[in-house]
């Protein structure tokens, strides 16, 4: 069993908005294009975040994510603004593989099971956003900007109870800094919960995925623009951790 | 034209789509009589092992179970290999096609369930199936059932223990990881079914 690399895209108005620096894309901003790049380069799924989520942006969104499904053939996840069943089934119905949901579970925790029990588990990643504060780590909702008092640990329990699939782990304290992941936090969640845990934010290095594997026990890593940070691309990564020991799909 | 079969189990689009890149004919249906008239079946599916339960009552299983015993092209992707089986611990009561002996189980606690993630295959010469398929070729699997390993397995994966990743028996077919999300792999192996 090899630990996963997963690309991931942020997209505003339809167009990804970072981390993506290939040469030989016509069109860096289009979503088909990145995603697919990313997966010739070795990416073992590939997650694209709207952070419009405007509701009258919907369409554009589900054009995204059926131009992107197209001819992309590894697991696609796409998070963002939804809310509602109905919301989950237009992006299924578009092409996407698994959801992700975030505010709207913590707001609702029987939308977990209710999109689990009509497309499975395995197609619902519950995204938690946490925060080290006195005696662990809280969860925030709505793009990191409300605290909700909640533990994040005892959070993750429940959504794996409840039906989610896979936990996709951001630590808000280490996004955007590449100062490696929060190998505490995703450990503590790693060890509460028997489904898979994707960790997130911090990611710098080569030895930042190494530490978050082994310390974090973590089962797959995200990172957004990995690309501007020094490393150069997602297979020479994947090359480094697997000469590191770490099972990898390689070559891929 | 290949059938794919629609018994509510979760998203077909992936395979579809994957059929559809590869140039093959290939529909989604839910109606015996389009399954019967197929050249090529595909069962695919997602989730618990209680879901094949709708193949059920509007005669697919019937119309799959003739097809697959006149040498029809079938191929089972995860929930659909496992059907193949005598049936599941997942779900005792219900009867898998018990067209491969034994039946499916889950992990043992000593690994994480489920097991999603990319793993590797060793594949037997021989299948025609895995044609081209390199040893140690890895593919996509999400599932906390396995089906065991036996003289028709054609590909093996480890996790926790050893379990059948393919199976094959003359022209019926199962796969427990999914071809459509395995990138160049699955496709592969998708070719191979359409050239069956």
């Amino acid at each position: 069993m090899t630990k996963r690399i997963i690309a991931c895209l942020d997209m505003d108005g339809g167009r990804v908005v970072k981390g993506v620096r290939f040469t030989d894309l016509r069109d860096a901003g289009d979503p088909a294009e990145c995603a697919t790049a990313h997966a010739r380069n070795g990416a073992d799924e590939i997650v694209l975040l709207d952070i419009t989520a405007t509701s009258g942006k919907r369409n554009t969104l589900l054009e995204a994510v059926r131009g992107t499904a197209r001819s992309l053939f590894v697991p696609f996840t796409v998070g963002g603004g939804i809310r509602r069943i109905e919301d989950a089934a237009a992006v299924f119905d578009a092409g996407a593989d698994k959801i992700a949901i975030n505010s709207a579970a913590v707001s609702d925790p029987t939308l977990i099971g209710k999109i689990a029990g009509r497309f499975g588990s395995q197609a619902v990643v519950v995204a938690i956003d946490a925060r080290k504060v006195d005696g662990g780590f809280e969860v925030f909702v709505a793009g990191g900007r409300v605290p909700t008092g909640r533990d994040a640990v005892q959070w993750a329990r429940e959504a794996a109870a409840g039906g989610a699939g896979e936990i996709l782990l951001t630590s808000m304290d280490r996004d955007g800094t590449q100062s490696g992941f929060d190998c505490e936090l995703v450990r503590a969640v790693a060890e509460a919960v028997s489904i898979p845990v994707i960790a997130s934010g911090g990611a710098g290095a080569a030895r930042d995925f190494i530490e978050v594997f082994s310390e974090g026990r973590a089962d797959a890593a995200l990172a957004a623009s990995i690309f501007h940070f020094g490393i150069e691309n997602i297979a020479q990564l994947k090359r480094e951790l697997h000469e590191a020991g770490v099972a990898m799909r390689w070559p891929c | 034209m290949i059938a794919i079969v629609d018994y509510g189990a979760g998203n077909l689009n992936s395979v579809k789509k994957a059929f559809d890149y590869l140039g093959a004919a290939v529909g989604v249906t839910d109606q015996p009589a389009v399954v019967a008239a197929a050249d090529k079946i595909v069962l695919p599916g997602v989730g618990h092992f209680s879901s094949l339960q709708a193949l059920n009552p509007n005669g697919l299983r019937e119309t799959l179970l003739e097809a697959a015993s006149t040498g029809k092209a079938f191929l089972g992707i995860c929930l659909g290999m496992q059907w193949l089986f005598e049936g599941s611990e997942e779900c005792d009561e219900l009867a898998g096609a018990g067209i491969f002996p034994g039946k499916c189980r889950q992990f043992p606690s000593s690994v994480k369930s489920p097991h999603v993630g990319w793993n590797s295959l060793a594949v037997r010469a021989g299948s025609r199936l895995m044609r081209g398929i390199a040893a140690d070729s890895f593919v996509y699997y999400t599932h906390s059932y396995h089906a065991p390993v036996q003289a028709e397995a054609t590909a093996v994966s480890e996790y926790g223990l050893a379990f059948a990743g393919a199976v094959e028996r003359g022209n019926i077919f199962g796969v427990q990881f999914h071809p459509e999300k395995s990138g160049d792999v699955g496709l592969s192996i998708l070719r191979n079914f359409c050239e069956v």
